[in-house]
C-alpha cells in the first residue's frame, strides 16, 4: 500500500449541482475533471491522505465575520455553507492534530467577500477562510494567523476583513491591479492605522512564471512569516495564475503550484479561483495534494506544458525584484507607523465605494475606527447600497479592552434605528451578534 | 433443487434445498492443501442418489482464489503499465515482472502521447524469456479510451496464455486499483480455470450435467463459464455467502446489521432495507485495493476461539487465536469456554473450560461465574463497538452535491442478525445489551451454504458519453459507439440497460432475475468560451443484488431441517 509522508486531510466538495449561471466560470463542471484526475491517480486510497465529509457551516459562523444585508440567508445559498463548512472541517482536523495539513478543495470561493455583504462580488458571497479562522480562534483559542493568498486576483475581501487586525497577517500575491479585477492590491495598501504592515500586497506583472512566484515566496513571504511567527498559516490557494487560465494573464504551472505548496508549508489550504477547468485544475490540484502529502510530484505536468514557452522575460524579473524590495520596506515600517498613528489620533475614518460585479450592486461605506493603544479598537460601519438597504454596524474585536467594549455598546445603543434597516452589534469578546430594527 | 456449497476456514458445508426445506446437509473438514477433494467430496455426498435432472443449479463459494492471493501462490504475472504524467507508477509495482512504458491519455480520453511499439515488443520478449505466461495491461484513463491497452494486447499477440486488459474490469476511475485488479485477475486465471474444469469434469463423469455458478464478492452469482475470463470476481465470496444467508431474514423496511461470529474473527455487514451495501470502489485483499465489486464487510480479530487473558487485572480478548477452545482440547481459555462455564455449551468438556478460566477469575478478583459473564459481555460489547465504528464510517462517506449533503441518508440498523458457531447465545446477550431486535439466523450453522444457493446473478454496466468528442463507451463491455451532439441522458440510460440485459443473460441469469435499476446518473454541460460545447454523461446501472425470485418457494419452512431417507 502506498503511503503519504505527511498525513493530510482533504475535503473535496465540487458542488456538482450548483452554479452562478449555466455558462458562468463558477459552474457545475468546474471541478469535474479535477475529480476525474484525483480519482484516477488513486490519491484518496493513499495511506495518510484522509478524505473528510464537509460539515455545514452555521449562520453563527457567518455572523462571527460578516454583516450580511438584509440578512444571511438572503445573500447565500446552501452551497456556501458547505464550502465554508468544508474549510472549517479541514481546519479543525489540523488544529486537533488528526492530520498535519489540510486542503479544502471546495467551491464556491470566498476571498472577494468583505466584512459587509450586500451580495456577490468576484464570484464570492461569504469569506470561507475568514469563517474558518474565526471559528478556530473561538473554538481552540488560536491567536496569530497568517493568510497567504496566492489567487491571481487580489484578495480584497480577506484584506478588508483583516484590515484593522494586527494579529492577522494578510499577504496577497496577485496580478497587478492595473491589469485585472478587482483593480486593487497595491503596495501602499498596508492595513489600517493600528494594523499597518500586517496587510502586505505583492502585485506581479502579467506573464510572471514559476521563477517569479518562487522569488517572491523566498524573498518576501517566507521572511515575513518567519518574523510574524503565526500559530496557523492559511493558503488561499487560487489556481488562476495558470498559463491556460481564460480570465487572467499569468504563466504559472502545475509544477510551480506544487513547488510553492511544498515550500510554503501552509497548515491549511483553501481553494479559491481557477477557471482553466480542463487544462490546469486537474494537474494543479493533484500537484498540491501530493506536495501537501509529502509525495514526489516531479512527474505532475500538464499535457501541453513547455517551460521554455512560458518563461518570464527579464523585464518581468526586474519588476518583481523592485516590487519585493519595496514590500520589504513596507514590512519594516509597519510597527513605526502604528506607533505614530496611535500618538496622533483618536479616530480614523475611511470612505469607500464598493462594486459588487457578480450581483451588480453599488455600496457606499463610511468606516470609523476608535484608535486604542490597548486593543485593535472598536469599528463602526455605516453602509448603504443601491438596493435601498442601509445598516449601521458595530464590530468589537476579539481582544477588545473594557473601554472599547463599552464604546461599542454606546455606539450600538445610540444609533437611530429610523435611519437604518438594521443596527447591528458584532461583539467578538462574547461571540454575540445582536440586531436592532 | 439447488445445491449451495460454502468452503469455510474449518468446514465445508453443502446443502441441497428444495420444496421449501433443506433436504440434505453435508459437512466435511476443509483441507486447504486439497480443496478439490473436499469440494468434490461434499458435492458427491450432497448429490448422492439424487436424480440429476432434478437439480437446477449448484452455486459454489470457495476460498480457492482468496487463499491463492493471501498465500501468494499465484502464477508469475507480467504487468505492462502506461501511466504518462502524474503519480510515479513505480509506486504500484506488483512484483518483479512489472514494466512501465510510454504513452499517455488524458481525463477526456484524448491521446497525449502515443505508444512506442518497439518498447512494447522489447517488454514482450523479456516476459517471454522470463517464462511469464500471464500478463496484465493497464493504461491510465483506459476507462475513457481503451486504445492503448488494446494496441498493447495486439502487439503482444498470442504469445501468452492470458492477457487481462484493465478497462474490462471496472468502469471506475482508479489507476492503482486497476493495476492491482488486472494483476490479480491474470495471476489467478490458471488456478481458477483448472479447478472448476476439474469440478465440471468430475460432475460430468458422474452424469451430473448441472449448471455451475460461482458466488462473487458482491453477493451475486455468475456462471462458471463466464467467470473464466475474470476470476477476480470470485475472491472474498466467504463473507458474501454469510451476508446472503442472512438476507432472507432481514426486514424490508429498515436497516440490518449482520454479524458472522466465527472462531477467529467476526465479520460484519450492513443491509439497507434488505439490500447489502457495497464497497464504494471495490474490495481489498492481500494488501491490494481492487476494483472488484464487493460487499462492504468489516472483519475484527475477535471470535469464539480468541484468547482470553487478564492483563494487570483487566480482561483482554483476542485478537489472536491459539487453537480451539479448551472445552474442545485447545490450549488457552476463550469466549467459547466462558459459554461452557455459563452452562451454554454442548458436547465439549465444561470441566476443561472451568480449569482454564479459574486463573483468570483469580487475577481479576471475581468468582468464576462472574468472570465468564464478563468475558462474554466484553466480547459482545467489543463487537458492537466495532459495528458502530463501521456504521459511522459508512455515514461519513463524502458526497459531492449540495442535494446529497442536505438530504443524506443515514444508515441506522434497527435489528441484528447473527450467524456462525454460537449464534443463539450471542443473539440472546446482544438483545439484552442493545435496544435492537436481535435474532440468530435460522439454520445459522449452514446459513452460508444456503446464502450461496439462493443468491441471484448480478451484473453492472458503467456507461460514459462525451458528445463533444462524440462517443459513448462502456469499458467493461468493450462497447464503443459514435454519438451525435443530440445524444441525451435518456439515450444513455437506454443504451446502458440494453448492455446490461445482454450481459446478464450471458452471465447465466434467467429473464425473471432482470430486476434492473440506475445506481448513478450525472450529466454536465461542458462550456467553452461562453457557449455549450457538449454534454458529459455518466450512468451506472445494475441488476439489484439479492435472492433468486423463487427463494420463497425454495425457502418455505427452512427453519425446519428435515433429514431425508436415502433416496429421493
Ligand atoms: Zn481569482
Ligand atoms: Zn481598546
Amino acid at each position: 500500500m502506498v503511503s503519504a509522508n505527511t498525513k493530510m486531510g482533504l475535503v473535496f466538495f465540487p458542488a456538482f449541482d450548483w452554479a452562478i449561471s449555466p455558462t458562468h466560470p463558477e459552474r457545475e463542471e468546474r471541478l469535474l475533471f479535477t475529480q476525474d484526475q484525483v480519482f484516477e491517480e488513486g490519491l484518496l486510497d493513499f495511506d495518510g491522505i484522509i478524505e473528510y465529509k464537509p460539515e455545514l457551516a452555521t449562520i453563527q459562523d457567518i455572523q462571527r465575520v460578516h454583516f450580511c444585508v438584509p440578512d444571511e440567508l438572503s445573500v447565500i445559498t446552501e452551497s456556501h455553507l458547505v464550502s465554508a463548512g468544508g474549510a472549517i472541517t479541514v481546519g479543525t482536523r489540523v488544529v486537533e492534530k488528526k492530520v498535519e495539513r489540510g486542503f479544502a478543495l471546495v467551491r464556491p470561493p470566498g476571498h472577494h467577500a468583505m466584512r459587509v455583504v450586500h451580495g456577490g462580488r468576484g464570484f464570492c458571497n461569504i469569506n470561507i477562510e475568514a469563517m474558518m479562522i474565526e471559528y478556530l480562534r473561538k473554538t481552540f483559542g488560536i491567536g496569530r494567523v497568517a493568510i497567504v493568498d496566492t489567487d491571481c486576483h487580489h484578495g480584497d475581501g480577506t484584506q478588508d476583513i483583516y484590515w484593522h487586525d494586527p494579529d492577522t497577517l494578510f499577504i496577497s500575491v496577485h496580478q497587478d491591479g492595473r491589469t485585472l479585477y478587482p483593480g486593487s492590491g497595491f503596495l501602499h495598501e498596508m492595513g489600517g492605522p493600528t494594523a499597518a504592515g500586517t496587510t502586505i500586497n505583492l502585485p506581479l506583472p502579467p506573464r510572471t512564471s514559476e521563477e517569479g512566484f518562487l522569488y517572491v515566496l523566498e524573498n518576501a513571504i517566507l521572511p515575513m512569516l518567519d518574523d510574524f511567527k503565526p500559530d496557523l498559516v492559511v493558503n488561499s490557494a487560487g489556481q488562476d495564475n495558470h498559463y491556460t487560465d481564460p480570465i487572467t494573464n499569468m504563466s504559472f504551472s502545475a509544477h510551480g503550484y506544487a513547488e510553492l505548496t511544498r515550500r510554503l508549508k501552509a497548515d491549511v489550504a483553501v481553494l479559491e479561483g481557477g477557471y482553466s477547468i480542463e487544462g490546469a485544475l486537474p494537474y494543479v490540484n493533484v500537484g498540491i495534494i501530493m506536495a501537501m502529502a509529502g509525495l514526489d510530484y516531479s512527474a505532475v505536468r500538464e499535457p501541453d506544458y513547455q517551460p521554455d514557452k512560458i518563461r518570464q522575460g527579464s523585464q518581468v524579473t526586474s519588476a518583481i525584484e523592485e516590487m519585493v524590495a519595496e514590500a520589504l520596506e513596507v514590512w519594516r515600517q509597519g510597527p513605526e507607523i502604528r506607533a505614530r498613528n496611535l500618538k496622533k489620533n483618536h479616530y480614523a475614518e475611511r470612505d469607500r465605494h464598493i462594486f459588487y460585479d457578480t450581483d451588480h450592486i453599488m455600496e457606499n461605506q463610511r468606516e470609523l475606527l476608535h484608535l486604542c493603544p490597548d486593543c485593535a479598537g472598536t469599528l463602526v460601519i455605516d453602509s448603504s447600497a443601491d438596493t435601498g438597504h442601509r445598516i449601521y454596524a458595530v464590530h468589537i474585536p476579539r481582544k477588545a479592552c473594557g473601554d472599547c467594549v463599552k464604546a461599542g455598546y454606546d455606539f450600538y445603543e445610540r444609533a437611530e434605528t429610523r435611519l437604518y434597516n438594521s443596527v447591528i452589534m458584532q461583539d467578538r469578546t462574547t461571540d454575540k451578534y445582536l440586531v436592532r430594527k | 433443487m439447488i445445491i449451495g456449497l460454502d468452503v469455510g476456514g474449518t468446514h465445508t458445508d453443502a446443502v441441497l434445498i428444495g420444496d421449501g426445506s433443506i433436504m440434505r446437509q453435508v459437512k466435511v473438514p476443509t483441507e486447504h492443501a486439497n480443496l478439490f477433494e473436499c469440494v468434490w467430496s461434499a458435492l458427491e455426498q450432497v448429490t448422492r442418489d439424487v436424480r440429476p435432472e432434478k437439480i437446477r443449479r449448484a452455486v459454489l463459494s470457495t476460498t480457492l482464489t482468496t487463499n491463492a492471493i493471501a498465500e501468494q501462490k499465484m502464477a508469475p504475472t507480467g504487468m505492462i503499465v502506461s501511466a504518462g504524467p502524474g503519480v510515479n507508477p513505480e509506486l504500484f509495482r506488483t512484483g518483479p515482472h512489472y514494466f512501465c512504458v510510454s504513452g499517455s491519455i488524458d481525463h477526456r480520453g484524448r491521446e497525449v502521447q502515443g505508444l512506442d511499439k518497439t518498447e512494447i515488443r522489447r517488454v514482450a520478449a523479456r516476459l517471454n524469456s522470463e517464462g511469464v505466461r500471464h500478463v496484465g495491461v493497464v493504461s491510465k484513463f483506459s476507462v475513457r479510451n481503451p486504445k492503448h491497452e488494446t494496441w498493447i494486447a495486439e502487439i503482444l499477440g498470442d504469445s501468452f496464455d492470458k492477457i487481462v486488459l484493465g478497462h474490462r474490469l471496472s468502469g471506475n476511475l482508479n489507476f492503482p486499483r486497476r493495476i492491482a485488479t488486472a494483476y490479480l485477475n491474470a495471476a489467478i486465471f490458471g488456478i481458477h480455470k483448472q479447478f472448476f474444469e476439474a469440478v465440471r469434469e468430475s460432475l460430468d463423469r458422474r452424469g451430473l450435467r448441472i449448471p455451475i455458478f460461482i458466488l462473487k464478492a458482491d453477493g451475486g452469482t455468475i456462471s462458471f463459464e463466464s467467470s473464466i475470463d475474470f476470476p477476480g470476481q470470485t475472491i472474498l465470496s466467504g463473507p458474501a455467502a454469510s451476508v446472503m444467508g442472512a438476507l432472507p431474514f432481514a426486514a424490508l423496511d429498515r436497516d440490518t446489521l449482520v454479524l458472522d461470529i466465527g472462531g477467529t474473527t467476526t465479520d460484519m455487514a450492513v443491509l439497507v432495507r434488505r439490500s447489502p451495501l457495497l464497497e464504494p470502489l471495490g474490495g481489498e485483499i492481500g494488501g491490494f485495493k481492487t476494483l472488484i465489486r464487493s460487499l462492504r464487510t468489516k472483519s475484527i480479530g475477535l471470535g469464539g476461539d480468541s484468547v482470553v487473558r487478564a492483563v494487570e487485572g483487566e480482561l483482554q480478548i483476542g485478537p489472536d487465536r491459539l487453537g480451539k477452545a479448551m472445552a474442545y482440547g485447545g490450549p488457552a481459555p476463550t469466549p467459547t469456554d466462558a459459554l461452557y462455564v455459563l452452562g451454554m455449551g454442548r458436547g465439549g468438556d465444561a470441566e476443561a473450560s472451568r480449569r482454564g478460566l479459574t486463573p483468570i477469575a483469580t487475577q481479576i478478583g471475581t468468582s468464576l461465574e462472574e468472570a465468564a459473564n464478563r468475558i462474554f459481555d466484553l466480547t459482545c460489547q467489543k463487537i458492537l463497538a466495532a459495528s458502530a465504528e463501521m456504521i459511522e464510517t459508512i455515514n461519513s462517506k463524502p458526497v459531492y452535491t449540495v442535494k446529497e449533503i442536505l438530504s443524506g441518508y443515514k444508515v441506522e440498523p434497527r435489528e441484528i442478525l447473527v450467524l456462525g458457531g454460537p449464534a443463539p447465545h450471542f443473539a440472546r446477550h446482544l438483545a439484552r445489551i442493545t435496544r435492537l431486535c436481535v435474532q440468530a439466523v435460522p439454520q445459522w450453522h449452514v446459513a452460508n451454504a444456503i446464502g450461496a444457493a439462493l443468491a441471484k446473478t448480478t451484473s453492472e454496466v458503467a456507461l460514459f458519453a462525451d458528445t463533444e468528442i462524440g462517443y459513448a463507451y462502456a469499458p467493461e463491455d468493450d462497447f464503443i459507439k459514435q454519438i451525435g451532439s443530440d445524444f441525451t441522458m435518456r439515450g444513455a440510460v437506454e443504451l446502458a440497460f440494453d448492455l446490461l440485459r445482454k450481459k446478464h443473460i450471458k452471465a447465466g441469469a434467467a429473464e425473471s432475475e432482470m430486476d434492473i435499476e440506475i445506481i448513478e446518473q450525472a450529466e454536465f454541460n461542458m462550456v467553452r468560451g461562453f457557449s455549450k460545447a457538449g454534454k458529459n454523461i455518466r450512468v451506472k446501472v445494475q441488476v439489484k443484488p439479492g435472492l433468486i425470485p423463487s427463494y420463497h418457494e425454495v425457502l418455505g419452512g427452512i427453519g425446519d431441517y428435515c433429514a431425508l431417507p436415502g433416496s429421493i
